[in-house]
């Protein structure tokens, strides 16, 4: 079987800087896969990679087709919805605006009201505040938003940047818990990553660990879990 | 990272200018003060005369590259400043009966003022809103010295007639003695101009070197920082404002005795945009640079509005594009790779 | 009382070209945080090609919308060639920029249509507008014009999936290219629409000043001051600003003894300094945090 996601030999540049040297990771089809590592490892840069917000050398190929030379805005086109970190909400826009934005690249009008109403579904505090602007939002609602817009795209796979960042534990276990139901029953391939290593490695079926721009480890999630090394750098215990 | 609220990120105001790369060389300097020199000598009034603007308008374009190259401040109003600097030399000198060469410090002093009380509110704008308060400055400048209760000193439409000052009689002797005949007033205004301008410049050159040139490129390349290491901001800002139009007062004042005429109408937004033109063409804090910069707005136009009539102003513009797509950095672009060229051809 | 109601009612006539002229500038603003010094040329420009299409033999709203699409296509054409590739450039060689478009449109215009000042014709004649002596049918026709855009530019912006998009596109540039919108040409459609609308302000205004290379100026410096008050990120803002400004204009010259029709745009520019100085956010801007 071949990978949905192909990454070879990805190096990337801010200015002078290199901070990705030659990172090689695949993600099939229908997987919850996460990119765990320290800050600075380089897991948002190859994330942004994917998206050619970084300017980067490699290749990257989805479904066959390959990235380079893309702009961020085709690459989403092609069924990518990336949730950036910090959000990226739509501040000064209302809820439901956020999530037309979503689905902006769509044709299909009545879809998108139903899909509309299918995310009040997974997240019924968005229904109730589906007027406010989107920067009155707390940052667990932000959150939740930010993942049901990248899923009115109707993507094919989905890019999560540290999800968990700034929340709650209670409302981090919740949205994993709908990641992962999404990623069962709408069939979305989702890459997160994550400091939460704990509560990735528990949701994700494979995981790759990144150190200074590099894979040092790969494997499902429950032999990385269960690694010695993992457990003592990322897992503390 | 936090949640991103709307962050601008604004682009800097302009690219840093290395301190070196502000000034010449001393070999460089004295070949091209050797031919401001002596180049008159062998030309006719009527191009002594536009040598003389081209130091008026370098001195004015070098006023702008100050506070801009050096403190990172934009004016697209400049043309207000030389206004104020040409009416108040020209007031003195036809209601006050007082030498044209005294009537040059007070309007320097008339603009530094001006400039500073304009610049105390400016400086709390940056980058656009600096450039639309100036802009809106230019426009209405020519409004105001139309203005009926100015009109006995201005002369308001018809602006004042300005003598042109003749040599002063010794240098006047001195010169027949070797050249056989009287200096004429072209002549000598030109090596009065001269002789300012060299003052001028060589007093910009030690200011940027100074403690507080220091402190304009500090603001300049990160204002927050400067103030974080102690600069007061504030001070320094407007300073360079009041520096930047004290020095365009006196081209000013150099200006209107040199054209014998000061009204309203010459100084529009138009000589505005010539000044930043020749900055821009010069490059942006390269104070030797503001020469080549002057020689464009002079020169151009006259070669422009040759072949056609009225185009000069395309024909600005367009240039202006080439300069910014092409050699970014003006002139100084362009000695540098001058340099590298030679440079090659020597070890070839 | 009369002669107060006449110059709040002449004030808001003329309120509504500023008005236009400050959506125009709103419109760039809003797409790349610069203030284009050229709209006023461009606006004078469209209003020449108006002028001589109907030199031509074509009908006035023939010419009109004709201009119209004329300015749209310019707008877009000028963001292509010029001012796309300043994108990343630092403010100055932006000014510069505009400062050259500015010099350009003029010359040219002086070049092919001469300084000479021309008629422009108003659609809605200049008789009283309904009886009363108070504002003449063509003020009453420039207030219509630009409550007409006013609305359609809410309804689009508010309504239409592409004004959306460009809202977006706007505010966060790099959120708008990860839901798949393309941010360089909602730039381009920015300047299509700014030229567009301050091509009406130059239909408009030109009926009033006479048309020549040199009639925006004034106006310009006044769309300014209407987009500062309104707060330079707001549409609606602009426009709330160019009717303050142009009934402020009116009272102040005549009312303020000495003002007249002589310091006309130095209250403009004492108007822009104290919004600026005052309130940088203008009355309905968004305030912004600068990021170092």
């Amino acid at each position: 079987m071949t990978a949905m996601l192909n990454v070879r030999d990805l190096r990337a540049y801010y200015g002078q800087v290199q901070a990705l040297h030659g990172l090689e990771f695949d993600l099939n089809e229908g997987s919850l896969t996460t990119l765990l590592g320290a800050n600075g490892a380089g897991k948002t840069t190859t994330l942004r990679a994917i998206c050619n917000m970084v300017r980067s050398t490699g290749s990257i190929e989805f479904e066959g087709k390959p990235l380079s030379g893309r702009s961020t805005e085709n690459i989403v086109r092609l069924g990518i919805a990336h949730v950036p970190q910090g959000r990226g909400t739509f501040t000064t826009m209302t809820v439901e605006e956020n999530l037309q934005l979503g689905a902006i690249t769509r044709k299909d009008s009545a879809a998108i009201v139903s899909d509309i109403e299918r995310m009040y579904d997974h997240f019924p505090v968005l229904k109730q505040r589906h007027t406010q602007q989107a920067g009155t939002l707390s940052g667990g609602e932000q959150q939740m938003l930010a993942v049901a817009r990248a899923l009115m795209l109707r993507p094919r796979l989905m890019l999560l940047d540290e999800p968990s960042f700034g929340l709650a534990p209670l409302i981090v276990r919740d949205l994993f818990r709908i990641l992962s139901k999404i990623n069962r029953e709408d069939k979305v391939s989702i890459l997160v990553v994550e400091q939460n290593a704990q509560l990735a490695l528990e949701l994700a079926d494979k995981a790759y660990v990144i150190e200074t721009g590099r894979i040092v480890m790969s494997g499902s999630a429950s032999e990385i879990a269960n690694n010695e090394d993992v457990r003592k750098s990322y897992l503390g215990y | 990272m936090s949640t991103v609220q709307e962050v601008v990120t604004e682009a800097p105001a302009i690219e840093a200018v290395p301190k070196k790369a502000m000034t010449l060389g001393y070999g460089t300097s004295l070949a091209v003060l050797a031919l401001l020199i002596l180049v008159p000598l062998f030309v006719k009034n009527f191009i002594i005369f536009q040598l003389t603007m081209l130091l008026i308008y370098a001195l004015a374009v070098m006023a702008l590259n100050i506070l801009t190259g050096g403190s990172g401040q934009f004016s697209l109003g400049q043309s207000a400043f030389y206004a104020v600097g040409a009416y108040t030399s020209a007031i003195l000198m036809e209601h006050g009966n007082i030498n044209y060469a005294l009537t040059l410090p007070v309007s320097g002093i008339v603009c530094f003022g001006f400039g500073y009380l304009f610049g105390k509110p400016a400086l709390r704008l940056s980058g656009v809103y600096l450039a639309l308060a100036t802009f809106a400055l230019a426009t209405a400048m020519p409004q105001l010295l139309k203005l009926g209760v100015f009109e006995p000193w201005t002369g308001g439409v018809q602006g004042l007639v300005v003598t042109k000052p003749d040599a002063p009689s010794f240098v006047s002797s001195i010169w027949s003695v070797f050249s056989g005949r009287a200096m004429s007033q072209d002549m000598w205004l030109y090596y009065f101009t001269l002789a300012v301008s060299i003052g001028i410049y060589v007093a910009s050159v030690n200011l940027l070197r100074s403690r507080s040139g220091r402190a304009f490129m500090a603001i300049r390349d990160n204002e927050i920082a400067a103030s974080a290491m102690g600069v007061d901001v504030a001070l320094y800002k407007t300073l360079a404002f009041g520096v930047s139009a004290g020095i365009t007062g006196v081209a000013g004042a150099l200006g209107a005795i040199a054209v014998q005429f000061v009204a309203p109408d010459s100084y529009t937004i138009t000589l505005a945009i010539s000044l930043f033109l020749g900055m821009v063409v010069g490059g942006v804090g390269w104070l030797p640079g503001s020469i080549v910069g002057s020689a464009f707005i002079i020169f151009v136009p006259n070669i422009a509005e040759g072949i056609s009539k009225g185009l000069s102003g395309a024909v600005f513009g367009i240039l202006l594009f080439v300069v910014i797509f092409l050699v970014p950095h003006g002139a100084r672009q362009v000695a540098v790779i001058a340099q590298q060229l030679i440079g090659k051809l020597r070890k070839s | 009382m009369e002669l107060f109601t006449n110059q709040v009612l002449a004030g808001i006539a003329t309120g509504a070209i500023y008005a236009c002229m400050a959506l125009a500038v709103v419109m760039i603003y809003q797409a790349i945080d610069h203030l284009n010094f050229a709209q006023g040329e461009m606006a004078m420009f469209s209003t020449f090609i108006a002028w001589q299409l109907m030199q031509w033999g074509v009908p006035y709203w023939g010419a009109f919308l004709l201009t119209l699409a004329f300015s749209f296509a310019g707008g877009i054409a000028i963001e292509r060639l010029l001012f796309k590739p300043l994108a990343k450039a630092p403010i100055l060689t932006n000014v510069a920029g505009f400062i050259a478009l500015y010099a350009i449109i003029n010359s040219f215009a002086g070049l092919i249509w001469d300084f000479t000042i021309k008629q422009f014709p108003t659609p809605f004649g200049s008789s009283p507008f309904l009886g009363s002596q108070l504002i003449s049918t063509h003020q009453a026709g420039m207030i219509g014009v630009t409550m007409i855009l006013l609305v359609l530019l809410f309804f689009f912006f508010r309504f239409t999936r592409i004004g959306l998009a460009m809202r977006a596109a706007a505010a966060m540039p790099e959120s708008a290219r990860l839901v798949g919108i393309n941010t360089s040409w909602m730039i381009a459609l920015g300047w299509g629409m700014a030229a567009a609308i301050g091509s009406i302000a130059g239909m408009m205004i030109a009926p009033v000043v006479f048309l020549e290379p040199n009639m925006m100026l004034g106006v310009l410096i006044y769309g300014f001051a209407a987009a500062v008050l309104g707060g330079l990120t707001s549409p609606f803002g602009a426009v709330v600003g160019g009717f303050l400004v142009g009934i402020f204009e009116n009272l102040a010259g005549t009312y303020i003894p000495g003002i007249g029709n002589e310091l006309k745009l130095p209250i403009a520019l004492a108007l822009i300094i104290v919004v600026l100085v005052v309130k940088p956010a203008g009355l309905f801007g968004r305030p912004i945090v600068k990021r170092v």
